[in-house]
């Protein structure tokens, strides 16, 4: 009988570029993967070990030590250190007798810590053995870990009454929440699946009348840097490449985000039909949508809409009744890695490698996916895109502001009163929003717009509009009432993020956001001076050599509080002389010695 | 032949074939843009970004980019010049440098940039990490405190059916070089030879043999690094 190792390779035709589904199918049959599981691959691959290693290694849910019969990965964002993480993490250690980063003794619960999980509208959440679990208190966990010791399974420990909207279907069967709050013109009104494709064939329109109306449209692109959909379309049809390839861009890491998510259980046709128009519009066969390994609860629903949409002729030959048209998706799954969002280092994972973002240029739409012409877009991008080819550019063009046209789906989460997420039309200010969610005002400390990589506004800049023109954002807004500590508790906890998730390759983006933490905690250590302020200013051009965004970005959480925020960072500056290194402790750097010789101070 | 291009670098004119790198092209006229991860021969990954320039006034990096006609290339502002010396300094503060100890002295490419540069205190605070030192490889010892993660070594050597002996493990703050045990195992003094020449540091260090070449007299003790470029002039 073949091993499940050699079963697994078949099915990928020991591909080493399938790499990622190859590790991610061994990993969920035997719970981990074992070294020697690791040398068969790379024997069969005929790569080095240290090579699946590295891949390996680079993702924070792959492990080559049993991570338990149930493991528990609980969020750690700000959002759910706000509402009450702390509390939950405690209980999961009091009641599995371990503590976060180990396993019971008897291999039974292990528990661990991520970063956003897309679930900020009902943390505190967990993911266990891949099924989502929200909206923890003590007792529940109390709850889960006795129901783990009886030997329960995952789907009966949840227990719990199924979400709205499509996650109580059937195939998706979630107790996760969409909390869709407002609806707009674009995203979350009708749409009868194959809709777009049946506009193509109905106008016989061109791939380049598909190009043309997405551009009439002013469609930019919504997954954070706002590049106008239509010119990278054009890109790439007009590139060489022997094939070439639509990616949707499902990573959705940036803590605060979680639209997608919603968008994907909610308009799943929407989304999967803006990939199948961007396919005809650039001249590709194949389409992969990319979703980060914690919407892996996701995969069983979308596969059965896609089994369907081939079935109805949307996809496969002559995809949507579009003659001499071939077309189809298939899902990829990252395994933990924020960075992977990141166009480039989304195809090098999709590649089997490490998620490190490529040198530019070439951009992907000239050599991406396998080195062929590639676009990829954000998920609420295509959906943007599908529904300007039903409905035409003008009509689209009444939505939004004249030069951010259409609505934008937005995460917000933090203290307010309904977390969630709302499609608006561009042109509203923060101060619209705030209203809207039930957040009051007075007791709003600061707004983070655009996640970590965006920033971190106060009062005074409220009446800004969110736009590409204002305040351009990937849509979420994490609300920061007056109660928490702004430095410790959201500053430290997102440069801490950039520091972990820095892919590494780039010198300054993998060093500076050391320097960056280790400077800032000398300032919540009340060692910091003032010229400490001035250093974490003064680095920020040396952050802007690094090869991505995630390193260009990575100090605004510091520098837009230092802006904003200057006060804080002044009210922990105890000592004015400049003429010492106040960090330094005697104590604590003659601790080994003294211990060694056995001194008692 | 190749087209030729002209371009400038700091307002003075240059030629070279289209479709050469940068860091080359630029040798090639005797100008010096410093680099740390780059390797002739080896395709680039700007890993490093000591190269980095202004190209029409966008930061990039110079081995990763081609010349094109026209290109207008910024090397030496005040504004590069301190970009780079502060990498240089992040590199420093960042690992375990203790260069009067350490074998790699007089040739390591990133002393030889401090010098160049004139780095005295790194404006960043040291991390002091915890690194280990691997010595199990017969004809390789591995010094991670001084290692660049410049991924030379990743990139350069592989055995004979291309497997590769160095690889990354882990990402981010936990980043670090790893070699593969049993491929590194069988090593051919080769191999190990070119392993230990394409570290631009002290991290990879040929056992059995130390200090063939006496201090003093090694590679950059004479003159400053990217002197022999610009004096080809
Ligand atoms: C570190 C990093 C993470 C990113 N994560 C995402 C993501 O999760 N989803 C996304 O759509 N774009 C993300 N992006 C932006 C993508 O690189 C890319 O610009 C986007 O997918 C393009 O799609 P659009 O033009 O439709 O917005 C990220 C960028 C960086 C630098
Ligand atoms: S900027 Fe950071 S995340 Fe981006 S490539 Fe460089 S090291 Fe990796
Ligand atoms: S061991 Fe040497 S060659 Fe390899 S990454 Fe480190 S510094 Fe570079
Ligand atoms: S030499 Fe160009 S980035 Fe290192």
């Amino acid at each position: 009988m073949k091993s499940i190792v050699q079963n697994v390779l078949e099915k990928y035709n020991s591909d080493a570029t399938r790499l990622m589904d190859i590790l991610i199918d061994v990993q969920e049959d035997q719970g981990y993967l074992p070294p020697p599981v690791l040398a068969e691959i790379a024997e069969t691959l005929d790569i080095s070990e240290v090579d699946v290693l590295q891949t390996v290694s680079f993702y924070h849910f792959f492990s080559t030590e049993p991570r338990g019969k149930y493991s528990v990965y609980l969020n750690d964002s700000v959002v759910a250190e706000m509402m009450g993480r702390a509390k939950i993490a405690e209980a999961f250690e009091r009641e599995a007798g371990c503590k976060f980063g180990e396993v019971t003794e008897d291999e039974l619960i292990g528990l661990f810590d991520t970063p956003c999980i897309g679930m900020n509208d009902q943390e505190p959440a967990a993911i266990i053995n891949g099924v989502i679990f929200t909206e923890l208190t003590a007792f529940r966990v109390k709850e889960i870990v006795n129901g783990m010791r009886a030997g329960l399974s995952v789907e009966e420990l949840r227990a719990q009454s199924l979400g709205d909207g499509m996650n109580a279907s059937e195939s998706l069967h979630s107790t996760v929440d969409n909390n869709i709050h407002k609806t707009g013109a674009v995203i979350f009104s009708d749409y009868d699946p194959g809709e777009a494709l049946a506009a193509i064939s109905k106008e016989s329109l061109s791939p380049e009348q598909v190009i043309e109306r997405v551009k009439a449209s002013g469609v930019r692109g919504r997954g954070g840097a706002g590049f106008p959909t239509a010119l990278k379309w054009e890109f790439c049809r007009k590139a060489k490449g022997e094939k070439h390839y639509v990616f949707c861009n499902a990573d959705e890491g940036e803590p605060g985000t979680f639209k997608d998510r919603v968008i994907l259980t909610e308009r799943p046709n929407l989304v999967l039909d803006g990939m199948t128009v961007a396919g005809y519009a650039i001249g590709a066969t194949e389409g992969i949508l990319y979703l980060r390994y914690e919407y892996r609860y996701l995969r069983d629903y979308l596969e059965k809409i896609l089994a369907d949409m081939r079935a109805a002729g949307q996809l496969g030959k002559n995809a949507g009744d579009i003659k001499g048209f071939d077309f189809d998706i298939r899902l990829q799954f990252g395994a933990g890695a924020y960075v992977c969002g990141e166009e480039s280092a989304l195809i090098e994972s999709a590649e089997g490698k490490r998620g490190e973002p490529r040198d530019r240029p070439p951009f992907p739409v000239e050599k991406g996916f396998l080195g062929m012409p590639t676009i990829v877009n954000n998920v609420e991008t295509l959906c943007q895109a599908a529904k300007v080819v039903v409905k035409g550019a003008d009509w689209y063009r009444t939505l939004g502001t004249s030069q951010s046209t259409g609505t934008k789906v937005l995460s917000v989460s933090g203290d307010c009163k309904f977390p969630g997420v709302y499609e608006i039309e561009w042109g509203f200010s923060v101060n619209d929003i705030l209203n809207m969610v039930g957040a009051e005002t007075g007791e709003v400390q600061a707004v983070q717009v655009g996640g970590p990589s965006g920033s971190c506004i106060a009062s005074n800049e409220f009446s800004r509009i969110l736009s590409y023109e204002d305040l351009a954002t990937g849509g979420s807004l994490i609300i920061i009432g007056e109660r928490h500590d702004l430095l410790k508790v959201v500053v430290y906890n997102f440069i801490d993020f950039f520091a972990k998730e820095s892919c590494g390759s780039c010198s300054t983006c993998r060093a500076l956001t050391m320097m960056y933490r280790k400077t800032l905690e000398k300032i919540l250590a009340g060692h910091g001076k003032r010229s400490d302020v001035q250093a974490m200013l003064d680095w920020v051009p040396i952050a802007l050599a690094s090869r991505c965004g995630l390193g260009h970005t990575a100090p605004n959480p510091i520098v837009s509080t230092i802006k904003n925020f200057r006060h804080l960072y002044e009210g922990r500056i105890v000592n004015a002389d400049e003429t010492f290194e106040s960090s330094f402790d005697l104590e604590t750097s003659v601790a080994e010695a003294n211990r060694t010789v056995g001194r008692k101070l | 032949m190749a087209k030729i291009v002209t371009f400038s670098i700091d307002g003075q004119k240059c030629m070279a074939e289209e479709g050469q790198y940068l860091v080359d092209a630029a040798e090639t006229n005797g100008v010096y843009i410093p680099t740390l991860c780059n390797m002739t021969g080896v395709p680039p990954q700007g890993s490093c970004r000591v190269c980095s320039v202004k190209i029409n006034g966008k930061l990039t990096t110079a081995c990763t980019t081609k010349v094109s006609e026209g290109m207008e290339v910024i090397n030496e502002s005040e504004e590069i010049q301190d970009l780079r010396k502060a990498i240089i300094e992040l590199l420093f503060a960042e690992g375990n440098h203790f260069c009067p100890s350490c074998e790699q002295s007089g040739n390591c490419e990133l002393q030889a940039l401090a010098y160049r540069f004139q780095v005295l205190v790194p404006r960043f605070p040291y991390l002091f990490p915890e690194r280990d030192i691997e010595a199990s490889n017969p004809k390789l010892f591995k010094d991670h405190n001084r290692s660049i993660l410049c991924k030379r070594c990743i990139r350069a050597i592989t055995d004979e059916r291309g497997r590769r002996l160095f690889a990354f493990g882990k990402r981010g703050d936990r980043i670090g070089i790893s070699i593969d045990t049993k491929l590194a195992a069988n090593i051919s003094d080769e191999l190990a030879d070119r392993a230990a020449e394409v570290c631009p540091v002290g991290a990879i260090i040929r056992k059995g043999r130390g200090f063939a070449v006496p201090i003093g007299q090694r590679r950059y003790d004479g003159q400053p690094i990217g002197a022999d470029v610009e004096q080809a002039k």
